[in-house]
């Protein structure tokens, strides 16, 4: 094997790549959340639709999405095969008893990353599938703007949201996505041997405040749209 | 005091194990592999076969003794092993659980005697200074900053007692091998031959079959010389830059 992939079938290699394709979804999530506050703009949906037409034809956006997608993939594929070593390295037989002692970290978020990680690939199957898969099908009704007629997923995204079981779903999966980042942050930085007494603290910080707004930010709109009716 | 004891009992590396209840008399001031002796000499009376565990300095510096005492490696007390576990931490009539460290890379050979080999292949791989060092040096004959030397030393306290792969969820090696990597690669002597050590280190951590790390740090909270996670991210420095950096194209 070339240096290469032996540096990315090792342990700490493996991990490198959970920690890069995490942050990038990290960085992502904001942009997906600024996007998405348009939502609120009560406007009918106008920016909103007119973001979403923006983000869906223009072909660095779309270059990028598709960058997203593998991903999403890659971290998800290769955290199950990390989550399936690692349970085969614990070995068949448990402790009869079990303390959760860490040493600062969120012990429930830390142990069950592939959990919370598993809930929300399901989460991301669902929303794609409801917004992303019907406004490609074409399924979609059309708005008309200063004369340029456009995909209406504003009235897509309403409709789902007056459904009180798709609004308990999306705030329930923000929440998860909250303890997987809680946890996901710092440990990104973490295994790439980012690790100070002078940034730690920092990041740490950085982190908390993430994984609470930014789930924070994502629940607030169906929630808000399901009220406004 | 008088305390119930449940003890996983195997016979051999093969042979299926199960917990046996015993009872047993102690003193707050004995130790706690004192109290095993204790039930070990009442078994040994009785034409029982003791319970076979680990131990050899008995002074929390060698990293023998190895078991789980209630859900913990090296039982509740943190930055003490179990020799140094005393048991005036416990109450009369308590009931204590004790078992092997598990983890497929520390198969059990008897009792809550596990076999640790696969950390000695490890340090094998890289874990020494192929140098010369010759004589013990004079004080500050090769001079090594406060705080460099410092650090060397936390992570040279690391006595190899597998606490950290106990304790670990993944049952990772990350604490153990990270701890060899960053004491001798601070120090002038180990340095030479870092990047190498970390790669071949690792690469017998992962054919060994440890899991990986995901930074839970239950390892830091349960290592008995309270090894910090900082050097896991050292490491993960370390075999970064020599994977993606050094010369070597293998």
């Amino acid at each position: 094997m070339s240096w290469f992939s032996n540096f990315l079938t090792s342990s700490i290699g493996r991990k490198v790549v959970m920690s890069l394709t995490g942050l990038f979804l990290i960085i992502f999530l904001v942009v997906h959340l600024v996007g998405n506050l348009q939502l609120l703009a009560g406007d009918g949906g106008k920016a909103f639709n007119l973001y979403a037409e923006f983000m869906t034809t223009n072909p660095l956006i779309k270059t990028t999405s598709y960058l997203l997608y593998a991903g999403i993939l890659l971290h998800a594929f290769q955290g199950w095969a990390l989550w399936r070593k690692n349970r085969k390295a614990r070995g068949s037989k448990g402790y009869a008893v079990k303390v959760n002692k860490v040493a600062g970290t969120n012990s429930f978020a830390a142990s069950n990353m592939g959990w919370l990680g598993t809930i929300i690939f399901v989460f991301i199957a669902v929303h794609m599938y409801q917004f992303w898969l019907q406004m490609k099908l074409g399924a979609t009704p059309m708005a008309t703007y200063d004369g340029k007629e456009v995909k209406d997923l504003y009235a897509l995204v309403s409709a789902a949201y007056e459904n009180i079981g798709f609004v308990i779903f999306y705030v329930v999966s923000m929440v998860v996505i909250g303890y997987h980042l809680v946890h996901g942050f710092q440990s990104a930085f973490q295994t790439l041997g980012i690790n100070h007494r002078k940034y730690t603290p920092f990041i740490q910080g950085l982190g908390k405040a993430y994984a609470i707004l930014i789930p924070l930010g994502f629940a607030v709109i169906p929630i808000v749209m399901y009220l406004k009716g | 005091m008088k305390l119930t004891l449940k003890i996983w009992r195997q016979k051999s590396a093969n042979a299926k194990g199960k917990f046996e209840t015993y009872t047993v008399e102690a003193t707050p001031h004995m130790s706690f592999l004192e109290m095993l002796d204790v039930l070990n000499e009442d078994l040994i009376s009785k034409k029982e076969e003791p319970v076979a565990f680990e131990h050899d300095c008995r002074e929390g510096i060698c990293g023998t003794c190895s078991m789980v005492i209630n859900g913990e490696p090296h039982g509740p007390m943190q930055g003490t092993t179990t020799c140094q576990l005393h048991m005036r931490h416990f109450k009369d009539g308590d009931t204590i659980v004790i078992e092997p460290f598990r983890a497929s890379a520390f198969p059990v050979i008897k009792d809550l005697v596990v076999t640790r080999d696969s950390f000695d292949r490890i340090i094998q791989a890289g874990g020494y200074i192929s140098i010369n060092t010759g004589q013990a040096q004079d004080g500050n004959a090769i001079p090594i900053e406060k705080e460099t030397a410092a650090s060397a030393f936390d992570a040279a306290a690391c006595i190899g007692c597998g606490a950290c792969v106990a304790a670990c969820p993944n049952a990772s090696a990350m604490l153990f091998v990270s701890a060899k990597v960053a004491h001798l690669g601070r120090l002038p002597q180990g340095e030479v031959e870092a990047k190498r050590r970390a790669q071949a280190m690792v690469k017998q951590m992962d054919d060994e079959g440890f899991g990986m790390c995901s930074n839970i740090t239950a390892c830091e909270a349960e290592c008995p010389k309270g090894i910090s996670v900082e050097n896991i991210a050292k490491l993960n420095r370390e075999y970064l830059s020599s994977a993606l950096g050094s010369e070597t194209t293998v």
